[in-house]
């Protein structure tokens, strides 16, 4: 019998997550035993709380690996958990976004009880519906869930095996289909986004896990080497093992099907305005920025670490996926008239130019699709952030003829909205115009020239939609059906402050993150 | 005072007013407006300031600064100025003043913020002076895209008829020929060894293809930008949308910006591709020149009609570039600051008779002369002038252009000359058509017809039209300025100019 030898554990570089799973059991029992009346505000701070904390301990990890280089970037927990540059910059941006997120969840003075329903169980349009729709305070198990999606990405950006990427695929998936069942008004449509999510969802996630079992036959039968699904192995088997290319190939494109549709690449994209429409509109935030920040992180990886020597192989094809989820997102933003669909829209066409990023296989490449992801999840946030002010006594306005004349109603807000919709455009002094920068340039360098032809050209498509909003809310004459934009509560306002400022701040003086993430951009292998 | 850092002052000065303008109270648009017109008249003194600090026989760039911005990427913030520049710097700085002195009543029709109207003069001054005075790609691409937006909301918030139609035709444009041009400012920055300074780039050998297409990029955005045919279509829709003074500032200067580019950027940087596009720019520039004259001529729109003059000249500035002549190139750059001036007074001179009268179009008019006798012979005047009638500046920019072009290319100097005559024809028409003749009896019953230029109307077209007189009678002093800027350019591109030929025959080979 071999002796059973337990796997060393680095507990600084597992404390996020440890500190996260931790926080989301505790807010389960928080559920339980708190009353009704403290919930909201105990499950908040703890959520918050817990969120800072891990995120000081990864300034820590940071500061101990990347920037002192006291400690090694290690790979712990036998094999499982990679904590590097990546890994901690791309926790970083995570934890920050998702407090941001937080923020907006926490929020309860625009909307009575919350933009979240109380029970979400009751049949939907039913007369009881009705009446918790009025003002009974939203239910509080969104914290937990919430706080287990964000301590499952933190695992899903640092796996270092297929597996361990799959768990943690799971474990923020299933959180977020529950949130996105959650909203208060318009039930019916949170209800079809929750099962339109979760049933696509369950499908990407078995294509995973098939092209998973594909690359473990595929290892099998290197020399000198048991098979495994831990990148190292992926990545001696990529040139040395004796089987078949297809089952690398084939499962290749299987993981790649599962990872592309988190990021909402085309042709796996079509849950996505569905989705970010009909989810609670923090929640939208919360997706479109952390859930992308997840994706990528471990699309990145696994390109870039397992499969980095087949990129003769996969380049061509993740190219294409790139063109056409930019054509896809901006053709069909044009012609949204919901602002949260076009919104997601956009949010897929961004996923195209971050796919360009991590075509560019080289440092800059890297550093420059993780400074996209920061700056593009702040922007987001404040952009869904201003989508929950403006409403009228059906909630929120999302449909853009409504929008028509805000400038005039509330000219500060639509003021900032318009600044969001100019980076988003790529309009220089925001930090959009930084990101396309830094992700066309490496592009260029890598000889990827194409990719950046089609970025440039669907960047003209896009700019129009957007600009199309900037003409609604100033140039048009505010209606009847105006809605106003609600004051928002300290939280709302807190997030948006930040996410507007995160806009203009990487816009103006990109140098301190670029620094950041160009040092951080080093995967341990 | 040369050791002063006369260009990042200049470039911010606008902006700090527009901010002190944003902040007054709402309820006092006059205050506003003096604040606003004080500033940029603060700007206009430290712009004769630089100019008279300008070394004219100095080094070709000057006031050079230099601050690390993003260094990662090689960004500075690198300002320097070289006399076409220096000239260019000097029509934003005495436009604005004048618009905003033209634009004292403009806002208040539109039931918008007055002091945001002002505010964003002042926003786009500065965006203006940073286009022509940064010396760092990246610096001049933000300026450049950045531009946009003032512009943008001075034509959809302020202007007249269709102008949503026009804004967003007008930014789309822009932001496509952007668009482009930051495809090929990555590609410059890439095969340039990671660096966005002017000087550096200038001296990287490129290999033909891509240089080409780097020149095409850069080409696409200037073109549109100037605007060249046949991208000029939102030309006349933005300019006739916009309100008279931002009109202005629109054909006087943020077009220029185009053909500025094209000079500064198109062609040292590229010098075998602009030497390899040349014939295909000369062609659009002539079919510009009389395209564009022929639907001026057919124009019932006064600003649509301006609009189109404008694409007519900037016709003869695009093959006054691409001739390759120092006198060409002079005569170009000289016809940049000189359109400013006759087009913008033109503008600003339509815009008082546009909204005396409360419509655009020429059908409207008919013997206004009888009534508003000063302002008739002012409108008259810049008609000359934009023209090109010998005495006016614009006549001595006109004629350097082509007789540099037909030292090196007859055909086309010959062309362009046609241009003059259409010019003669839209503009002799024009005025004929609203203020000579019959007087048209509707003009008696508004109010506004009966009351000529008033005092302040007249300080806005006094000083344009000295410096017309002037620098037709008198342009030595901005030539030589422009002349060793021109000649370094055409040096860069390895062009001499032809020798002189005495009595038929040419003396000594190229």
């Amino acid at each position: 019998m071999n002796e059973l030898t337990l796997p060393s554990i680095d507990y600084t570089a597992l404390a996020p997550i440890l500190i996260l799973m931790g926080a989301a059991v505790i807010g389960v029992l928080v559920e339980a035993f708190v009353p009704r009346v403290y919930r909201h505000v105990t499950q908040l701070v703890l959520a918050l709380g817990s969120v800072l904390l891990a995120l000081l301990m990864v300034i820590r990890n940071a500061n101990l690996r990347i920037i002192d280089g006291s400690e090694e970037r290690v790979i712990t927990a036998g094999w499982t958990i990679a904590v590097d540059g990546p890994t901690l910059f791309l926790q970083g941006a995570i934890l920050v976004l998702a407090a941001m997120a937080l923020l907006l969840i926490g929020e309860r003075s625009v909307e009575r009880g919350g933009a979240f329903v109380a029970q979400a169980a009751v049949t939907a349009e039913s007369p009881e519906d009705r009446r918790q729709a009025e003002g009974r305070a939203g239910a509080t198990e969104v914290y937990p869930l919430t706080t287990f999606a964000i301590g499952g990405m933190l695992i899903f950006v640092a796996a270092n095996d297929l597996l361990t990427m799959f768990i943690a695929l799971e474990v923020f998936s299933l959180p977020l289909y529950l949130l996105c069942a959650l909203a208060r008004r318009r039930r019916l449509l949170s209800q079809e986004a929750a099962m339109k999510y979760f049933l696509l969802g369950a499908y990407a996630s078995a294509f995973f896990l098939f092209g998973v079992a594909l690359v473990y036959g595929f290892t099998a039968g290197i020399p000198g080497r048991g098979a495994g699904v831990d990148f190292a192995t992926i990545h001696a088997a990529v040139s040395e093992s004796p089987a078949s290319d297809v089952l690398l190939f084939a499962g290749m494109a299987l993981i790649a099907i599962g990872l592309l549709f988190k990021a909402a690449a085309a042709p796996f994209h079509v849950w996505t305005p569905d989705v970010y429409q009909g989810a609670p509109t923090p929640v939208t935030g919360f997706m479109a920025a952390c859930t992308k920040v997840a994706a990528f992180g471990a699309l990145l990886r696994v390109f870039h670490v397992a499969f980095a020597d087949a990129a003769w192989d996969f380049t061509p094809v993740l190219g294409a996926v790139a063109v056409l989820t930019m054509l896809v997102g901006a053709v069909l933003a044009v012609t949204q008239t919901d602002i949260k669909r076009l919104l997601a829209y956009s949010s897929i066409a961004n996923a195209g130019y971050l796919l360009v990023g991590v075509l560019a296989p080289t440092r800059d490449g890297l550093s420059g699709t993780m400074f996209y992801l920061v700056a593009y999840g702040f922007s987001v946030l404040a952009a869904f952030a201003v989508v929950t002010l403006v409403r009228d006594a059906d909630g929120e306005a999302t449909h853009l003829s409504r929008w028509a004349g805000l400038g005039k109603r509330s000219p500060f807000y639509a003021g900032i909205f318009t600044f969001i919709l100019l980076a988003f455009a790529g309009i220089p002094l925001t930090s959009g115009f930084v990101s396309k920068f830094a992700v066309f340039a490496p592009a260029l360098d890598a000889d990827q020239a194409w990719l950046v032809i089609a970025g440039v050209l669907t960047s003209m498509v896009l700019a129009f939609p957007y600009l199309r909003v900037v003409v609604m809310m100033w140039l048009s004459e505010p209606g009847d059906a105006t809605p106003t934009v609600t004051v928002p509560g300290g939280l709302t306002a807190a997030a948006l402050t930040i996410g507007v400022a995160a806009t203009l701040v990487l816009g103006v003086a990109p140098g301190p993150l670029l620094d950041l993430a160009n040092g951080a951009a080093e995967f341990v292998r | 005072m040369s050791n002063f850092p006369f260009l990042s002052v200049l470039t911010v000065a606008p902006l700090v007013g527009a901010l002190v303008v944003v902040l007054l109270p709402r309820s006092r648009p006059v205050l506003a407006k003096q604040v606003a017109l004080g500033w940029s008249l603060l700007v206009l003194a430290l712009s004769v300031a630089m100019w008279v600090t300008f070394q004219v026989d100095g080094d070709r760039f000057q006031f050079r600064e230099s601050y690390p911005w993003i260094p990662n990427w090689g960004v500075n913030f690198t300002f320097a100025a070289d006399g076409i520049a220096l000239v260019m710097l000097m029509l934003i700085a005495i436009l604005v003043p004048l618009v905003i002195l033209a634009s004292w009543h403009d806002a208040e029709t539109s039931k918008r913020s007055v002091p945001v109207y002002f505010a964003l003069l002042l926003v786009l001054e500065t965006t203006m002076i940073g286009v022509f005075a940064a010396a760092d790609i990246f610096l001049f691409y933000v300026f450049f895209e950045v531009m946009l937006v003032p512009m943008y909301f001075l034509i959809g918030s302020y202007g007249g008829h269709q102008r949503q139609y026009a804004a967003v035709k007008f930014f789309l444009y822009s932001l496509v020929g952007g668009l482009f041009m930051l495809a090929a400012v990555i590609g410059l920055w890439v095969v340039g060894g990671k660096t966005f300074d002017w000087v550096a780039l200038s001296q990287v050998d490129i290999t033909t293809g891509t240089e080409r297409w780097l020149f095409l990029g850069f080409f696409v955005a200037f073109a549109i930008k100037a605007p060249f045919f046949p991208f000029h279509t939102w030309l006349p829709d933005a300019g006739g949308a916009a309100p008279a003074g931002a009109a202005a500032l629109l054909v006087g200067v943020l077009d220029k910006v185009g053909t500025f580019g094209i000079l500064r950027y198109c062609l040292p940087l590229f010098p075998e591709a602009a030497k390899w596009f040349a014939p295909y720019a000369l062609a659009l520039g002539v079919i510009g020149i009389i395209y564009a004259a022929l639907l001026a001529v057919g124009q019932n729109d006064l600003k649509r009609l301006v609009s189109y003059t404008s694409i007519a000249h900037f016709g003869f500035i695009g093959v006054g570039i691409f001739a390759f002549t120092t006198q060409a190139g002079t005569g170009a750059v000289l016809y940049m600051l000189n359109h400013g001036l006759a087009t913008g007074l033109l503008f600003l001179v339509v815009g008082m008779l546009v909204a005396r009268r409360g419509s655009a179009l020429i059908s409207d008019f008919g013997g206004a002369g009888k009534l508003v006798p000063v302002l008739a012979g002012v409108l008259f005047f810049a008609g000359l002038a934009s023209l090109a009638l010998p005495g006016t500046a614009p006549f001595v920019s006109e004629f350097l252009v082509l007789i540099g072009t037909f030292t090196v290319n007859k055909p086309v100097a010959v062309i362009a000359t046609l241009g003059i005559i259409l010019a003669a024809a839209y503009v002799l028409w024009m005025v004929q058509r609203t203020t000579q003749g019959t007087l048209n009896p509707a003009l008696t019953e508004i109010e506004g017809m009966r009351k000529d230029l008033n005092l302040r109307e007249k300080v806005v077209v006094a000083p344009l039209i000295v410096l017309i007189l002037v620098l037709g009678f008198y342009p030595k002093p901005v030539t030589d300025v422009i002349n060793p800027a021109v000649q370094a350019t055409m040096t860069d591109i390895g062009r001499t100019d032809p020798a002189p030929t005495v009595g038929g025959v040419q003396e000594a080979s190229r």
